[in-house]
């Protein structure tokens, strides 16, 4: 981590930098490009991605929303029908079915369970990795970055087996405890029973991220702030309240939206650890959404779902750009 | 870990005084063995897949299971490397992996160099662009995606599947590169122009080695995402071309779960890629959140 806290050090004078003049290069430049005006050469640059980006995103994006206004089922997507037209039909039948509802209430819980879960255990290890000595920080970190380079497939996978109902080693280890008794326990007869072990699955994989972004903002705590704080009598949680909270916030507000916005689109986790057929009480929006387009074969519906989807998260992703922009605006 | 050696003694206070500095080694025994109990938590699954995969099968269906292992044996590799074609999969997921990556770096670094060099109309609204795309669940968009390489002939080739990697491997890049990039001053540029560089040429022999670290290391994040992508990789491919990720499904049948194999098998998929993550894991904690950090 040595070398994160270094680079991210050394950011303050290469901002001021840059910050000098924006674009003096390029228009100081002499040479052929000068005559094609300023604007082109960023432009020429940049053609290869946007034409990638616009064929390969933006087109799908535009077939989602019009497929979510189409009937597109099998005979369809075959090529014997041509899609048709139908207005609002699809939003009102999935608007309408309290199974939908039920599935959204069930995401946001299970996301928010998750978002929160992940931060405040993300907050606290980063808290503890800087009262531990420097051995117990090297193991710890290591075991961080082997769990966030895990591929979510392989860590549902071991996870899958660590909660096995007959063989799992957690059901042995609780019931070692005196009066539990846990052999046999399956875990995933129940919905709500069964997300929790997958949020804990999700929360493994994400606090890692969580820890090494925040250890790195930790470093840029003044100490001397701190310092002062204490002599004016603050504890231990007014220092963090007061001196250190404010100083992380960009940090966390960027960190909790990407949370949500990566929680609420969870998807392996759940189609695999089901077995890729979850049960009624193991949907989420996403395994909603493609279930009704590649099981029911209702395409359209389908994409329904998922724009919906897409709007809910719309809130997030505004916080999460003005973050953004707020840093793209500093160079 | 040398800067953690030497943060330790900034964080006791310089002016306390002595006694107080040795009740803070006596507090610090409890920290770290807070942290011990924080490193075996995180690191158990991880324990628990490499100790599955060593072991005998039966060993592991085991109702009392050792945690430290007595014997060592590679036979769930071999059942794993038998229980259906593995370096096919491997070969797959390696060819779309690195092909999504030389392109993804090739196209990125050009977009990362046009935002983050060039003072433009619109550079604003690409950027704002550029990070929306990320922002849009690659989940919502299986149908839509599904539908167009169906009617590209796309589906079921990896040409397919790679271009639909790009589009979540080239954003990525794109704001990694230009994190790195705005990073290297624009005076060493200028200065090489000054004494006789094109733009190019100074591009070339002054930015360019200097990114060269940042470089690797977005390229070989980008590799891990693309490796490890699931939901495409089953959606896109039939059985007869199914990447790794989707191959390690086939130790569940209707008779129930191989775990020691598939430990192992999970232990072939999962190893170079912590170990490359390892490797580029704190130039790449840097570089994400550089942009952070400077809000």
């Amino acid at each position: 981590m040595s070398a994160a806290q270094t680079t991210t050090a050394d950011l303050p004078p290469a901002r001021q930098r840059t910050s000098t003049g924006p674009g003096t290069g390029k228009t100081s430049a002499p040479g052929p490009r000068g005559r094609k005006g300023p604007g082109a050469t960023p432009w020429l640059l940049l053609a290869p991605c946007l034409l990638i980006i616009v064929l390969v995103m933006g087109y799908p994006l535009f077939r989602l929303v019009s497929l979510s206004f189409q009937s597109f089922g099998k005979s369809e997507l075959w090529g014997f029908k041509d899609a048709r037209f139908v207005g609002f039909d699809n939003f009102t039948k999935v608007l309408g079915d309290g199974v939908f509802w039920s599935v959204v209430l069930r995401t946001i819980v299970f996301a928010a369970g998750a978002v929160i879960l992940t931060m405040v255990i993300g907050m606290l290890v980063a808290l503890l990795l800087q009262k531990v000595a420097g051995w117990v920080k090297a193991l710890i970190s290591i075991a961080l970055v082997a769990s966030w380079g895990m591929p979510i497939i392989v860590a549902t996978a071991i996870f899958k087996w660590i909660f096995d109902t007959d063989y799992g080693v957690l059901n042995y280890l609780l019931s070692r405890l005196p009066g539990v008794d846990m052999i046999g326990h399956n875990w995933f007869a129940s919905g709500p029973q069964g997300l929790a072990v997958i949020t804990l699955l999700v929360v493994w994989g994400a606090v890692p991220f969580v820890v090494i972004t925040l250890s790195a903002g930790l470093t840029q705590v003044p100490k001397e702030l701190e310092e002062a704080a204490r002599l004016d009598g603050a504890g231990a949680w007014g220092v963090f309240r007061h001196v250190t909270l404010p100083i992380l916030k960009p940090i966390i507000v960027m960190l909790t939206t990407l949370s949500v916005i990566w929680d609420m689109g969870v998807f392996p986790q759940v189609f695999v650890m089901r077995g890729g057929n979850p049960e009624a009480e193991f949907q989420l929006l996403t395994t909603y959404s493609y279930k009704q387009a590649f099981v029911v074969n209702d395409y359209s519906g389908g994409s329904a779902i998922a724009l919906v989807t897409v709007l809910l998260l719309l809130g997030v992703v505004a916080v999460y750009m003005r973050q953004m922009l707020k840093i793209g605006e500093v160079e | 870990m040398t800067s953690t050696t030497a943060a330790a003694p900034a964080t006791a206070s310089p002016g306390a005084p002595r006694y107080k500095q040795k009740k803070k080694k006596k507090s610090r025994l409890g920290w770290n063995l807070l942290g011990l109990l924080v490193f075996v938590t995180a690191g158990f699954p991880v324990y628990w897949m490499l100790n599955t995969a060593l072991k005998p099968a039966k060993d592991a269906i085991d109702p009392n299971p050792h945690f430290f292992p007595t014997t060592f044996t590679l036979d769930n590799f071999r059942r794993a490397l038998e229980i259906s074609d593995f370096w096919g999969p491997v070969g797959r997921s390696m060819i779309v992996s690195l092909t999504v990556v030389v392109i993804g770096i090739a196209v990125g670094m050009l977009a990362a160099l046009a935002i983050s060099r060039f003072a433009f109309r619109g550079r604003k609204i690409v950027i704002v662009g550029i990070l929306a795309v990320q922002m849009i669940p690659l989940v919502a968009m299986i149908i839509p995606v599904f539908l167009l390489l169906n009617d590209l002939g796309q589906y079921d080739k990896l040409s397919g599947l790679i271009i639909t990697y790009l589009t979540f491997i080239l954003p990525f890049t794109v704001w990694t590169l230009r994190g790195f990039i705005v990073n290297i001053p624009k005076e060493l540029e200028e200065a090489a122009m000054v004494d006789g560089c094109t733009p190019t040429g100074a591009f070339l022999r002054v930015v360019f080695p200097l990114l060269a670290p940042g470089m690797v290391a977005t390229s070989v994040y980008g590799f891990i995402q693309a490796w490890n992508e699931y939901l495409y990789a089953l959606m896109l491919m039939s059985q007869q071309n199914q990447t790794a990720t989707v191959w390690l499904g086939n130790f569940t049948t209707k008779n129930g779960t191989e775990f020691a194999p598939m430990m192992a098998g999970s232990t072939m998929m999962a190893l170079p890629i912590v170990i490359l993550f390892l490797i580029v894991q704190r130039k790449m904690a840097a570089g994400l959140t550089a942009g952070a950090v400077k809000g």
